[in-house]
C-alpha cells in the first residue's frame, strides 16, 4: 500500500484501513460539535430532548449529508478539518482567543481552502483581541491596542508556518509547493461547475452564443469547438462575454467580502457577528473564486448551522443553502449502486432539517416563503430528469453534459439567492441595531 | 416533532441501512458450481419464465431439480415469474434457459437487490408502521421508537438484503394478518395468513396460534350461534384463498402431490448443517442420527414439538386474547424451531418477528432475544462474508433499544411480566429482591459471551482436530439461550391473568 509505484492499488485491506482512518479522525469532529453545542445558549428550554437547540445542532452537524458523502464515500478527510474549524470557532466563542488562533493556523496549514475564511478570523481577532476595549457606544477605542496580544498572535502564526513549511523552505522547494497549492492553470471552473456566479456566467455565455449563432450575429467558424462542459480540466475562453482572469476573480472576491468585513470591524457583535462574517466570507469566496470545487459549499453550510438554531431568519436561509448545496453534490456520486444511498441520505437530512427547525421556531412566522418552497420542490423533478429520464433518451450521446449543466445552474440560483439574502439580513440588522443605540 | 416526520425519518434510516447492507456480498458469491441462495432465486426466475407451470416442480430435462429445484409454495414461483418478466426487459441474458446458470455481474446484482428492496418496502415496512401506530396505551414517541427498533432488527436485514432471500414478503404478510386480527377483521387476517403460508411453508410454525386464537374466538361467541357462523366463514375463506393460489395447478393430484413432496422433504434427515436447535446440540454428546432410525426421528421430533407447544395453545383456545395470541406466536414458533424436523438457522426469523411485535411490552427480554437470534446466524454470515454488516448493525440495534426503551432499568419482575408468577412462588420472596440486578448481570454476561465468540469466530482459525468448533459453540450457546427463553415465554403465557386491563398506563 505504501509503495510509490503502486498507483490504483486498492486491496480490500487498504480500503478498510483508509475508511477506518476517516472514521477515527472524525472523533475530533464529534468533540468539536460537542464544544459548539456548549456555546449555544438554550433560551428555548424545551423538556423534550428532540426539541432542544443543542440536540438539533448536533444532529445537523453530525449527520450533515454533504460531509457524509464527501468524506466517507467520495473519500476525503474533511470531517477532521471541519472539526478543527468548529473547535476554533467554539474557542473564540468561549473567549479563548489564543487557542482559537492556534487551531485556525494549524487548519490553514492542513488545507489552504480555509484561506477563504481567513479575513473573518483576522479582522475579528484584530478587533476584539488586539484592541481590548470598546467605547460606550460600541465603536473602537484606539488607545486600547495591546502589543502583547499582537505579538502572541504573530508568534503563533509564525511558529505553525515554520513547522509546516520549514522543511520545504530549507530544501528550497517553496515555489514548487506554492504552485501546487494554487494551480491557476486549471481553468475558471472545475470539470463540473460549482454552483457559483461563474456557473451562471458560463451558462449566460453559452446561451448568448447559441442565440448569436441562430441570429447570425456570430461567425460559427471562429468559435472553438471544445466545450467547457466537456468534463476536462483546462483553460477556456468565453465567446460572447469577456473572458475572466484569475486577477478578476480575486478582485470580485475582495469586493464581495468587503462589506461583511467592514461590518465586523465597525460594529462587532461578539461571536455571533464573527460567525456571520465567517459564513459570508466563505460564501463570497465560493461565489467568485477561481476554480472552486463544489465541496467548498460545506465551508459555508456547516458554520451556518450554528446560526440557524438561534434565529428563525437564519434558519430559513440555512434551509435554502443546505438543500441546494447538498443537491449540487449529487454529481460526485454517479454509479448506480450509490444512487439510492445518496437519495435516501439526502431525504433523511432534508426531512430532519425542515421538521426540526420548523418545530424549533414554531411560534414565529413560516421559515420559507411559497416561492422558496416551490424552488426547493422543483429539485425533485430535476433529479428525476437528470438521473432517470435523461439517460434513457437519445440526447445522452450528443449532449452528455446537460444534466451537470442543469444541476449546476439551478443550484447556482439557489446559492446566489441565499448569499444575497444573508448579506441583506446582516447589513440591515446592523443598521437597525445602530438605530436602536442612537 | 411531529409523529409523521419522525416516522418518515425512521423509515428512511431503515431503508438506508438495508441498501447499505445490500452493497455487500451475497450467499454463494463467486463459488461455482452450486453458488448459493442468490443463484437459487435467479434460477427460479429462469425456470418460471421459460417453462410451463406443469414443469416447474418436476424433474425434466430442462429442469434439473438437483440444481436448486423449487421448494417453496406457488406464490414464491409467481413472484419469481414477475421478477423474471422485468429482468427480461432489462437484459434477457439474466434469465436465459440453461445459459444463464451462475450468471454474476454488477448490474444483475443491482437488479436482484432492488427486487428485495422493493418487496420489503411494499409489504413488510408498511405493516410495521401501521402496527406501531395501532399500538394501544403508548405515547407517540414510544410508537416511533418501537418502529425504529423493529425496522433495525439486524437478523432480517442481514438475511434478506445480505444473504439474499425474500423473507420480508412472507413475514410481512403474516404481520398484516396479525394487524387485521388486532382490529377484529378476522376474514381479512385469514386471507393474509393464507397468502403468507402459500409464500413460504415455514409459516406453518405460526399456523397453530392463528388456528387456536380464531377457534377460541368462535367458542367464545358460542358454538351454537355466531361462533359457528364465524367458523364456517373462516373455513370458507381459507379454502377459497388456497384454491386461488393453487388454481394454475388445477385439480391434477399428481401435480399437487409433487409440490407437497418438494415442500416437505421428509427424507432429508433431522437436521442439516449446524443449527441452534436441540437435536444439533444434543448430537455433540450423542450422535442421534446414528442411534435412532429416520422414521423414529420423525416421530420423536413431532412428539416433542407438540408436547412443548400444547400448554400455550390450550390456554389460547380457552382464553383468546390478543396479548396471549402474540406471545403464543413466539412460543409456538420457538418450540417448532427447537424441536422440529429439518430446521434451518434462518427459521429463527419466524420467532424474531413475533418477538418484535411484543417489544414494547417486554423491551428487555425482547432485545435480549433479538440479539441472541442475530448471534445464532453468525456462522452463516461469516460464510457469506457479511461480518462487517453484522458487526455494525448489531451494536446499532442494541444502541437503538437502549436509547428508546432504557432496557437496563426495566428488569424488575413486574417489567418482565413475571409478577403473577413470582406471587405464586411465595417461598422465594427474599430471592426476588435482587432479581433485577441478577437479571441485568446475566444479560451483560450473555452479551460479553456473544461478543467474545463473535470475535473468536471471525479472527481465530479453529484448531486442526476440531474444524467446526466455533459454529458448534455458537449453536450450542444460542440453543441454551433459546431453551431458557422458551421456558420464560411459556411461564408468562400460563400465568397471564385476565385482570391485566386494570394495569395503569405506563
Amino acid at each position: 500500500m505504501l509503495v510509490v509505484e503502486n498507483l490504483n492499488y486498492a486491496s480490500r485491506a487498504t480500503i478498510f484501513f483508509q475508511r477506518l482512518s476517516v472514521i477515527l479522525t472524525d472523533t475530533l469532529f464529534i468533540y468539536a460539535v460537542h464544544e459548539c453545542c456548549r456555546c449555544i445558549n438554550g433560551k428555548r428550554a424545551a423538556k423534550d430532548i428532540l426539541e432542544k437547540p443543542t440536540f438539533i445542532l448536533a444532529v445537523l452537524l453530525l449527520w450533515n449529508f454533504g460531509l457524509l458523502i464527501v468524506d466517507h464515500i467520495h473519500f476525503q478527510y474533511n470531517g477532521f478539518l471541519f472539526g478543527l474549524m468548529l473547535l476554533s470557532v467554539a474557542r473564540l466563542c468561549q473567549k479563548r482567543y489564543l487557542e482559537g488562533a492556534l487551531l485556525f493556523a494549524v487548519l490553514l496549514h492542513f488545507k489552504h481552502i480555509y484561506i477563504y475564511v481567513a479575513p473573518a478570523y483576522g479582522i475579528y481577532l484584530l478587533r476584539s483581541y488586539c484592541f481590548t476595549a470598546n467605547n460606550a457606544d460600541g465603536s473602537l477605542k484606539w488607545r486600547s491596542f495591546s502589543f502583547l496580544h499582537v505579538t502572541l498572535l504573530g508568534l503563533i502564526v509564525c511558529l505553525v508556518s515554520a513547522l509546516s513549511l520549514g522543511p520545504f523552505l530549507v530544501l528550497g522547494q517553496l515555489p514548487q509547493v506554492i504552485s501546487r497549492l494554487f494551480p491557476f492553470k486549471r481553468g475558471l471552473c472545475h470539470a463540473y461547475w460549482a454552483p457559483n456566479f461563474w456557473a451562471l456566467y458560463n451558462a449566460m455565455d453559452k446561451a448568448l452564443t447559441i442565440l448569436g449563432l441562430k441570429c447570425n450575429f456570430l461567425d460559427g467558424t471562429k468559435i472553438p469547438k471544445a466545450s467547457m462542459t466537456g468534463g476536462l480540466v483546462q483553460e477556456f475562453q468565453h465567446t460572447v462575454l469577456p473572458s475572466v482572469t484569475p486577477l478578476a476573480t480575486l478582485i470580485c472576491t475582495f469586493i464581495a467580502i468587503l462589506p461583511s468585513v467592514f461590518c465586523l470591524w465597525f460594529k462587532p457583535q461578539g461571536p455571533r457577528g464573527f460567525l456571520q462574517c465567517l459564513v459570508l466570507c466563505a460564501l463570497s469566496s465560493f461565489m467568485f473564486g477561481w476554480h472552486v470545487h463544489e465541496k467548498a459549499i460545506l465551508l459555508a453550510i456547516l458554520p451556518l448551522s450554528l446560526l440557524s438554531v438561534q434565529r428563525a431568519k437564519d434558519a430559513g436561509i440555512y434551509l435554502i443553502l443546505a438543500t441546494t448545496g447538498h443537491f449540487s453534490l449529487f454529481p460526485l456520486l454517479f454509479t448506480p449502486p450509490e444512487l439510492p444511498i445518496k437519495i435516501l441520505l439526502m431525504l433523511l437530512f432534508t426531512v430532519y432539517s425542515f421538521s426540526s427547525l420548523k418545530s424549533l421556531f414554531r411560534r414565529e412566522k413560516p421559515l420559507l416563503t411559497w416561492l422558496e418552497t416551490i424552488y426547493l420542490i422543483q429539485l425533485v423533478p430535476l433529479e428525476i430528469f437528470c438521473e432517470i429520464i435523461f439517460p434513457l433518451t437519445p440526447w445522452k450521446r450528443h449532449f452528455p453534459f446537460v444534466p451537470l449543466l442543469l444541476t449546476s445552474v439551478y443550484c447556482a440560483l439557489g446559492v446566489t439567492y441565499a448569499w444575497l439574502k444573508l448579506y441583506i439580513s446582516v447589513l440591515t440588522e446592523r443598521t437597525s441595531v445602530r438605530q436602536k443605540a442612537e | 416533532m411531529e409523529k409523521w416526520s419522525l416516522m418518515t425519518i425512521t423509515v428512511l434510516l431503515a431503508l438506508t441501512v438495508r441498501w447499505a447492507v445490500s452493497l455487500g456480498s451475497y450467499s454463494g458469491a463467486g463459488k461455482p458450481p452450486m453458488y448459493g441462495d442468490y443463484e437459487a432465486q435467479r434460477h427460479w426466475q429462469e425456470i418460471t419464465y421459460n417453462l410451463p407451470i406443469r414443469q416447474w416442480y418436476f424433474n425434466t430435462s430442462d429442469n434439473n431439480l438437483l440444481y436448486w429445484g423449487l421448494d417453496y409454495p406457488p406464490l414464491t414461483a409467481y413472484h419469481s415469474f414477475v421478477c423474471a418478466y422485468i429482468a427480461k426487459l432489462i437484459n434477457p441474458d439474466w434469465v436465459a434457459l440453461h445459459t444463464s446458470r451462475g450468471y454474476e455481474s454488477q448490474p444483475h446484482k443491482l437488479f436482484m437487490r432492488t427486487t428485495v428492496f422493493v418487496a420489503d418496502l411494499l409489504v413488510y415496512i408498511p405493516a410495521v408502521i401501521l402496527y406501531c401506530f395501532s399500538l394501544k396505551e403508548t405515547s407517540a414517541k414510544k410508537k416511533v421508537s418501537s418502529a425504529l427498533c423493529i425496522l433495525l432488527y439486524p437478523g432480517l436485514i442481514l438475511i434478506d438484503h445480505g444473504h439474499f432471500q425474500y423473507n420480508s414478503v412472507s413475514l410481512g404478510l403474516a404481520l398484516w394478518a396479525v394487524l387485521c386480527l388486532s382490529h377484529d377483521w378476522d376474514l381479512l387476517g385469514s386471507v393474509a395468513f393464507c397468502l403468507a403460508l402459500n409464500y413460504k411453508q415455514m409459516e406453518l410454525y405460526h399456523s397453530l396460534p392463528f388456528f387456536c386464537y380464531l377457534l377460541g374466538k368462535c367458542f367464545k361467541k358460542g358454538l351454537k350461534g355466531k361462533g359457528l357462523v364465524l367458523l364456517a366463514k373462516l373455513a370458507g375463506t381459507v379454502l377459497v384463498s388456497f384454491a386461488a393460489c393453487w388454481l394454475p395447478f388445477g385439480t391434477d393430484v399428481e401435480q399437487i402431490m409433487q409440490v407437497l413432496r418438494r415442500l416437505f422433504p421428509i427424507d432429508r434427515g433431522l437436521f442439516e448443517d449446524k443449527v441452534a436447535n436441540i437435536w444439533c446440540s444434543l448430537s455433540v454428546l450423542i450422535k442421534i442420527k446414528n442411534v435412532i432410525s429416520p422414521r423414529t426421528q420423525l416421530k420423536l421430533s413431532f412428539a416433542v414439538t407438540f408436547l412443548s407447544l400444547l400448554p400455550a395453545c390450550i390456554k389460547l383456545t380457552v382464553q383468546p386474547s390478543l396479548r396471549g395470541f402474540k406471545f403464543a406466536l413466539v412460543s409456538c414458533a420457538l418450540s417448532f424451531f427447537l424441536f422440529s424436523f429439518q430446521v434451518h438457522e434462518k427459521s429463527i426469523l419466524l420467532v424474531s418477528v413475533p418477538v418484535c411485535l411484543i417489544i414494547n411490552e417486554i423491551p428487555f427480554m425482547a432485545t435480549w432475544f433479538l440479539l441472541v437470534s442475530t448471534f445464532s446466524l453468525l456462522p452463516l454470515l461469516l460464510k457469506d462474508e457479511l461480518l462487517l454488516p453484522y458487526a455494525v448493525t448489531t451494536p446499532a440495534f442494541l444502541a437503538a433499544c437502549l436509547a428508546s426503551f432504557s432496557i437496563l432499568e426495566k428488569t424488575s419482575a413486574e417489567d418482565l411480566q413475571l409478577k403473577a408468577f413470582s406471587l405464586s412462588l411465595k417461598g422465594y420472596v427474599s430471592w426476588f429482591k435482587s432479581f433485577p440486578r441478577i437479571v441485568r448481570s446475566l444479560f451483560l454476561l450473555s452479551l460479553s459471551l456473544m461478543a467474545v465468540l463473535s470475535v473468536l469466530s471471525a479472527a481465530v482459525p479453529p484448531p486442526q482436530h476440531l474444524p467446526d468448533l466455533f459454529p458448534v459453540a455458537v449453536a450450542v450457546v444460542s440453543c441454551l439461550h433459546f431453551l431458557l427463553f422458551l421456558v420464560y415465554f411459556n411461564v408468562v403465557i400460563l400465568w397471564d391473568s385476565k385482570n391485566r386491563g386494570q394495569k395503569k398506563i405506563s
